[in-house]
């Protein structure tokens, strides 16, 4: 499978990258390549294989549900680029 | 006091406790040594008043007796471990000057054992690549020179380069993503240093600076502050100058985590202790598949040579077979970024570092990614996207982590048939100049790791140990598979060849 200039252009907004009309051809270039190396998996026969989820057999820890952390509002904008009143500000969303 | 930078971090750690030079001493060295080394770029950042600082802490207790097992010896951390208070970056434009609230697990726990931090150590940008090629902060220079190069020729190549803001082109790469760790310690810039290894981040390095690199078993160290690459492949391990330093590191590093869901709860092992247990009686297997079309005939020597120095010591030798090795970095190349699609998301310009604005929130987003990501982290946040969108799912992911199975299951039935341990080659190649794979396609790049990323895939424990050199004069390193949460077997058996091909003889300082 390989893609179209379409399709970079759709994957580079679902990933959220600006992508400019210059650089299109040649990250198509790139993808396909990277799209035809792994293209040999197709010759894998996987009938019957379960998908691997967890790479170590272990059952997912659970801790009790108590707030054991919080209260750190500085701390968590500290490193906010634009930040007021304990808020991260954003462009506007809703109209 | 040059001396001290030359010593086993064992040796360090012994002569701390005899007294026989003292902590502030031992850093000052190392911090003189890091501040005459710019020209590699090992470091993107230097912390020596929080090192001086934390080493007369450590006199303190030496001199009370209440020394930890780590107390007063200088290391390195790659910037991909947050730091407290201390800038980190993972090698990314798109953190800017991010400083961490918090602490990792792995760092507070080398801090907790007495460890001193020299500074954060330069890798591939979200430790995405096999060369350190793709840093922000540039690329870094293997302290081992190509052949028939001088010092002079050296140093004047990375200054004329530096001043044309250009890549100094004919040098080597010390391998990455941790090529700042591993050209560190190479260099004696620390005694020893952290890494992490997604698909051979820690083993392909070490093996092209001739340095010691264990990624442990999947779990084994937590995860909990080290910037996320691909979750399910992630390990945090340590490069080292011998095997023995590598077990002590490991040893501190390593232990289950509150923090992380995904470590182990097994209790650490003593892995010092386990260096020197030696391989009498244990199975080594030597799997077909990884001799490969293209492998330099040097390496394929080695490796023969490997086995027997491992069987001269008692071992015995099994030929194997993994057969579905090939499928492993194809599978590598799905898995990992879409994992990496996922957990870079979080990059949007609104919580940390960069931030690019744009007409509206989603413009804002695109903008800020696309002046803070570099072009392999682009790509390969793009693959994942592409592979996890609507419609290829199953043809993609869903495959890829069936064949990963697959590759599991391979490891699991020789370890259920009596192999203890796995030998391959650690890289197909020895190290390769700065630039020479800028141009060519990103595969080439990828078949770095074609020995290194099954471990990952299987979640099982791997160390890269220096072996020889080749006919130019650069290390070749040779790679030891374990079964799971059997790093001990891998410490035991990599003293072995460490024993047989000697300790390596690093490259003499050019670089001040």
């Amino acid at each position: 499978m390989s893609v179209d200039t379409k399709t970079v252009k759709r994957v580079a907004h679902l990933a959220r990258i600006a992508l400019p009309e210059a650089e299109v051809e040649r990250m198509q270039v790139e993808l396909n390549a990277i799209l035809g190396f792994v293209e040999q998996l197709a010759k894998v026969d996987v009938e019957g294989v379960e998908p691997m989820t967890s790479v170590t057999p272990m059952r997912l820890k659970q801790r009790a549900d108590v707030v054991t952390e919080g209260d750190m509002a500085d701390a968590v904008l500290a490193n906010a680029p634009i930040s007021d009143d304990h808020y991260f500000v954003v462009p506007k969303v809703v109209e | 006091m040059t001396e001290l930078i030359e010593l086993s971090l064992a040796e360090a750690r012994d002569g701390l406790e005899a007294k026989r030079f003292s902590a502030s001493e031992l850093t000052r060295a190392h911090v003189a040594a890091v501040e005459r080394a710019r020209l590699l770029n090992a470091y993107v950042l230097e912390t020596p008043e929080k090192a001086m600082q934390q080493a007369s802490y450590s006199d303190a207790r030496l001199r009370r007796g209440e020394a930890r097992p780590l107390e007063g010896l200088p290391i390195g951390v790659k910037d991909l471990f947050c730091t407290k208070g201390v800038r980190t970056t993972a090698g990314s434009a798109i953190l800017g000057d991010f400083k961490p609230d918090y602490e990792s697990t792995v760092t507070s726990h080398l801090w907790r054992d007495g460890a001193i931090m020299l500074g954060k150590l330069n890798c591939d940008e979200f430790a995405m690549g096999s060369s350190n090629e793709t840093s922000a902060f540039g690329p870094v220079v293997s302290p081992w020179l190509p052949p028939n190069w001088d010092r002079a020729r050296a140093r004047s190549t990375i200054i004329k380069a530096t001043a044309e803001r250009e890549v100094p082109q004919g040098l080597l790469v010390p391998g990455g993503s941790s090529g700042g760790s591993a050209a560190a310690v190479a260099a004696r810039l620390c005694l020893a240093a952290t890494a992490t290894d997604t698909g051979g981040s820690i083993r392909q390095p070490a093996a092209f600076t001739g340095t010691v690199g264990m990624k442990p078993t999947y779990g084994r160290c937590s995860r909990f502050g080290t910037v996320a690459f691909a979750s399910s492949l992630d390990q945090a391990g340590p490069i080292a100058r011998s095997v023995r330093d590598c077990a002590i590191l490991l040893g501190s590093m390593a232990g289950p985590d509150p923090r992380d869901s995904t470590s182990a709860e097994i209790p650490v092992p003593d892995f010092e202790t386990a260096v020197s247990r030696g391989v009498k009686g244990l199975k080594i297997g030597i799997p077909k598949e990884y001799r490969m079309d293209g492998m330099s005939g040097e390496i394929e020597k080695l490796w023969a040579e490997g086995g027997r120095w491992l069987a001269q010591a008692g071992a015995e030798l099994v030929d194997i077979s993994l057969p579905h090795t090939a499928y492993a970095l194809p599978a590598y190349y799905i898995v990992a970024p879409a994992e990496a699609s996922s957990n870079l998301a979080r990059y949007d310009g609104v919580r940390y570092g960069l931030r690019v604005e744009g007409r509206d929130v989603i413009e804002m987003y695109e903008n800020t990614r696309a002046a803070g990501f570099g072009r392999e982290v682009k790509r390969r946040v793009m693959i994942g996207a592409y592979v996890l969108s609507a419609g290829y799912f199953d043809a993609y992911y869903l495959r890829a982590q069936k064949t990963r199975t697959l590759i599991k299951r391979d490891f699991e039935d020789v370890f259920a048939a009596g192999i203890d341990a796995v030998l391959t080659p650690a890289t197909p190649t020895a190290a390769f100049g700065i630039g020479e794979k800028a141009s060519a396609s990103p595969i080439e790049m990828y078949l770095n790791d074609v020995f290194t990323v099954t471990v990952n895939m299987a979640g099982l424990p791997g160390i890269s140990v220096p072996a020889g050199l080749d006919a130019k004069g650069l290390p070749l390193g040779l790679q030891l598979i374990g079964r799971p949460f059997d790093e001990e077997t891998l410490f035991a058996a990599g003293q072995v060849i460490e024993d047989a091909a000697g300790r390596m003889v690093l490259p003499k300082v050019w670089w001040e």
